[in-house]
């Protein structure tokens, strides 16, 4: 019934189904209606965890160490539960920076190095070909199994079978030929492979429902229910011991192990970072993931246990492989149709898993492995050609190829002395080597390109001397006495059980010292040194968040001229156009040729590059046009001479404002003293047009009287006159004075300076006065007056002082019995001349007041009521005058007590010269 | 969307949760003979504390609010 023909057609059509699921989205996609874009296919389509491994691994695990097989699932549960911190954050940087693989991932951050892109290459390959294997063995041994049917006869051991009878050989090869067809159709612009990720959710749905259709009919087909199995196999007590773990702390270690294990796999592995962060659509569906993926984890496991021991006690006495109990227990009950369903199931489970893995892996050899090493052979001339995108697809396609090549290898060398669990454990622990340099760069800027060469190297040669080894050994490929006695027979170095280290399974082993060797060395060697430039760059972008956003990447620029065209050779000309005119418009700009030559236009172009080549493939090519100067060290130190630059210039800025908030003060003081000044120069002109009116009113009055009356009598005429002629000279004396002091204190006035003897002007100026004093009859004498006083001054203006002074004191001399004294004394520095009065004397309030201008002695009648008899000018000239020789004028008075004017000069002696004003 | 930070931090709190349900010294106390409802108590220890915390996860991501 079951001819391998129908198998094999029964197979085919399966995968042209997926095939066609395929080029619908993929044609969905280039419609603009993405049939992935929603939070259920990108949980379905991380199903791609659960491979053949899951499918028919799993029930041999259970059987080999009980419930031992569910650590694989919990620690992906726990992934999850960290999604909030991890995979948010890795998807988002991925996304800004077009992150096409795991290998891309680690060179970015690490500053862009080809040389760590290409090792995590080599390592992800290395390590993900035992896995590759264990879905070629999977796949041969079932369509083996089910092709006799209805006998159950488990397949021979492939190393005896001759090459080309092998069914894993042509397994391997209509994989290829699938995935080539799958993934390397055409190059994307994008990173993305939207019809992969539709056919990868059928897939998962697909072998789901195999694995419980199988379940439920070994449960309640087969048997009563799942109580009923675990009854009968609590009878068998070689089936009970099956049901614990064996009760030992290493089992509990392994059982650790692997939980953390898993839980780094389901991140590090090339298909789950391409699923799970290079193919995400939206950042927001993996919040339904969350919950989603860990739930069909939970699904496709739930009758692992169950079949596990109905397989045990329908095959008691052994002779079927546990690994194939969900195919053959079918089988068994002749079930044909669910048998040929849980190929199927078992097909699409490895067909998932190796699609994605080898498209990624293609993906980083191709971009971080074989593009940069041919990009540096200048003989190639591969820089100047004009169209890469044919050359980048046939490497890629080459890669799935020689990647399928490789597992179907180690599956003829090694596949049959592990359990395929065992096999895929290897390469869990190859990509557990990943995590100190993928999780340490998310959060730590301090990792440099140096310490993750290291500690992924360390890692790896550890990895590979523990477990990758011994494997081929145990296999008979490699002289199984290293293992038995250490490499050159030294014990300590036995694979194993290396410094002699025992008590650990050959799993927790390997992981225990390769992740310590890298995590030491990642940490200790980037310490070295601190990160450069463009590591401290990239640490900032995939570290930090926001404040990421203003650095430059490029500080040179190039144009479209030049952008375009190499843009072009990559992922082809109309592609290339398509996205510079996004980006323009993105820009507010018309068209492609308004893009400015910038620095965004470049990181722009490098990003669009990186989509297709990588990250550091997409680096050197852009440095081919951008003319961008080398970071040398000079450039550093302008950065921080920049900096500091800055940092002075705020200070500067602090400085300034300061004084100028002094010097704002100062104008404002200013400011008030020149609006007091303006005010005092407006009450003086204000009084000075008052003073000079009172004359002109009483001239001009006296003036018209006479004219209009010429019948005046004579009498009353000479009058009249002679109050015209006094009004005009008091006006003549009043101008003058004011012509004075606006000379005086414009500092204009002419001085005369010599050596003045005080005596003679004291009698010169009492002489002209003498006159007026007899008048009044107020007695004028000399007082005292010591002989050889001499002063440095100017004789007029000391005799116009004195004269004012004695009018002063005439004014207020009563007439008749007054008298005014006239004095002068000299002291060792100074001459000081008194004169004095027996008036009415001046109170203390006015004793200021009195030098101002225009202010007159309260003992002189109101201004307007009676004639003034003085100007209100002369004190203040005199004491300007007076302070013009250094010396001082102030009164000194009492009232009813006289008043005394006193003023001082410097004494001029004959070796004291004070003529220094002159 | 787990970017707030209160659900990312709840989830975290269920990680850890769920590092101490699926380890030693946990494991060893179910892990003994006897059985629930016909089940070893091992197995149905796994089984329902895993889909607890699924549950519980679906619930810290898919509440509305906060």
């Amino acid at each position: 019934m079951l001819q391998g023909w129908v198998i094999v057609f029964a197979s085919f059509v399966y995968l042209g189904v997926l095939f066609a699921i395929a080029w619908y989205a993929d044609r969905r996609a280039d419609a603009g209606r993405s049939l992935i874009s929603n939070p259920l296919v990108y949980a379905l389509s991380l199903g791609v965890y659960c491979t053949t491994w899951t499918f028919y691994g799993s029930v041999g695990r259970a059987v080999a160490s009980g419930i031992g097989y569910l650590p694989i699932y919990l620690g992906p549960t726990l992934l999850f539960a960290l999604a909030g911190f991890v995979l948010v954050k890795m998807i988002r940087v991925a996304k800004a920076n077009r992150i096409t693989s795991i290998a891309d991932f680690v060179a970015s951050r690490y500053g862009k190095s080809q040389v760590l892109g290409g090792l995590v290459t080599v390592i992800a390959v290395v390590g993900v070909v035992p896995y590759i294997a264990l879905q070629l063995k999977a796949v041969s041994n079932s369509f083996a199994i089910l092709s006799s049917y209805p006998e159950i006869v488990m397949p021979a051991m492939s190393g005896t079978i001759p090459l080309f009878q092998d069914s894993a050989l042509y397994v391997a090869m209509i994989l290829a030929a699938f995935t080539i067809l799958f993934g390397t159709r055409h190059l994307d612009a994008t990173e993305r492979h939207e019809g992969m990720v539709a056919a990868i959710a059928v897939e998962s749905i697909v072998k789901l429902v195999a694995f419980l259709a199988a379940g439920i009919f070994v449960v309640w087909g087969v048997h009563e229910g799942i109580g009923d199995i675990f009854a009968q196999a609590d009878a068998v007590p070689e089936i009970a011991r099956r049901l614990t773990t064996a009760d030992s702390p290493a089992t509990y270690g392994t059982w650790g192990t692997l939980v953390f294990l898993s839980l780094f796999a389901a991140l590090l592995l090339p298909r789950q970072f391409q699923i799970a962060v290079v193919e995400n659509v939206d950042i927001s569906h993996l919040s339904r993931a969350v919950w989603m993926f860990p739930l069909y984890l939970f699904l496709i496991n739930l009758f692992v246990l169950p079949v596990a021991l109905a397989g045990l006690l329908h095959f008691q006495g052994g002779g079927v492989d546990a690994d194939t109990f969900v195919l053959t227990l079918p089988m068994a009950h002749q079930q044909e149709m669910l048998a040929l369903f849980v190929f199927i199931g078992g097909l699409s489970a490895a067909t998932g898993m190796v699609i994605v893995e080898t498209i990624a892996l293609s993906t980083m050899v191709c971009n971080d492995l074989v593009m940069p090493l041919l990009l540096r052979m200048p003989i190639l001339g591969l820089a100047t050609r004009s169209d890469l995108s044919g050359l980048l697809l046939a490497i890629r396609r080459w890669a799935i190829a020689i990647i399928l090549g490789l597992g179907y290898l180690y599956f003829r060398m090694a596949g049959e002395a592990y359990a395929l669990v065992s096999i895929g454990l290897i390469s869990f622990a190859a990509v557990a080597q990943f995590a100190p340099v993928v999780i340490g760069g998310l959060f730590w800027k301090g990792g440099t390109r140096d310490g993750a060469l290291a500690g992924l190297t360390a890692g790896f040669v550890l990895w590979t001397y523990t477990l990758l080894l011994p494997s081929f050994a145990k296999s008979g490929w490699m002289p199984a006495g290293f293992i038995e006695h250490g490499l050159f027979g030294i014990d300590l170095l036995r694979p194993q059980h290396l410094l002699g280290l025992t008590g650990l399974d050959e799993i927790t082993h390997s992981l225990v010292w390769s992740l310590l060797a890298n995590l030491g060395t990642y940490i200790g060697v980037s310490l070295l040194r601190a990160p450069n430039l463009r590591e401290a760059r990239q640490a900032t972008l995939f570290v930090g968040g926001a404040e990421a956003a203003g650095i430059p990447g490029w500080r040179g620029s190039a144009g479209v001229a030049d952008l375009l065209p190499l843009a072009g050779r990559f992922i082809g000309f109309e592609r290339a156009q398509e996205a510079f005119a996004r980006h323009a418009h993105e820009r507010g700009l018309r068209g492609i040729e308004e893009l400015p030559a910038d620095t965004r236009l470049v990181n722009f172009a490098e990003t669009l590059l990186a989509g297709a080549i990588g990250s550091a493939s997409a680096r050197v090519m852009v440095a081919s046009v951008v003319t961008e100067e080398p970071l040398g060290i000079d450039e550093v130190m302008n950065i921080l001479d920049e900096a500091s630059q800055v940092r002075r210039y705020a200070s500067e800025v602090e400085q300034k404002s300061a004084e100028l908030t002094r010097a704002t003060a100062e104008l404002r003081e200013a400011n008030a003293q020149l609006r007091q000044l303006d005010r005092m120069k407006d009450d003086f002109i204000s009084t000075v047009s008052h003073e000079l009116r009172t004359p002109l009113t009483s001239i001009r009055a006296f003036s018209e009287m006479l004219q209009e009356d010429p019948k005046t009598d004579l009498a009353q005429r000479s009058r009249f006159l002679g109050i015209i002629v006094s009004e005009s000279i008091r006006l003549t004396r009043l101008i003058s004075q004011i012509l004075d002091l606006a000379k005086l204190e414009s500092g204009r006035a002419e001085w005369t300076v010599e050596s003045v003897d005080v005596g003679e002007v004291l009698s010169d100026a009492t002489e002209s006065m003498a006159v007026l004093f007899t008048e009044k009859r107020v007695t004028l004498e000399i007082e005292t007056c010591e002989p050889g006083l001499a002063v440095q001054a100017d004789c007029d203006r000391l005799i116009q002082v004195m004269v004012n002074l004695l009018s002063n004191a005439l004014k207020f001399a009563p007439a008749g019995s007054g008298h005014v004294k006239v004095g002068a004394r000299g002291t060792a520095n100074e001459v000081r001349v008194h004169v004095t009065d027996n008036g009415p004397g001046v109170p203390l309030a006015d004793q200021e007041l009195i030098f101002d201008k225009f202010r007159q002695g309260a003992g002189t009648a109101d201004v307007l009521t009676d004639k003034p008899q003085g100007t209100g000018l002369g004190l203040p000239i005199s004491r300007q005058i007076i302070e013009y020789f250094h010396g001082r004028l102030w009164v000194e008075s009492s009232p009813a007590a006289g008043t005394s004017f006193v003023f001082t000069l410097p004494r001029l002696t004959g070796d004291n010269d004070a003529s220094k004003n002159s | 969307m787990i970017r707030s930070r209160l659900k990312a931090q709840r989830l975290a709190f269920l990680f850890l949760m769920g590092c101490f349900f699926f380890n030693y010294p946990l494991l060893s106390v179910f892990n003994q003979g006897g059985v629930i409802y016909g089940l070893p108590p091992l197995y149905v220890w796994l089984m329902v504390s895993w889909l607890a915390l699924i549950v519980q996860m679906a619930w810290v991501v898919e509440r509305k609010g906060d």
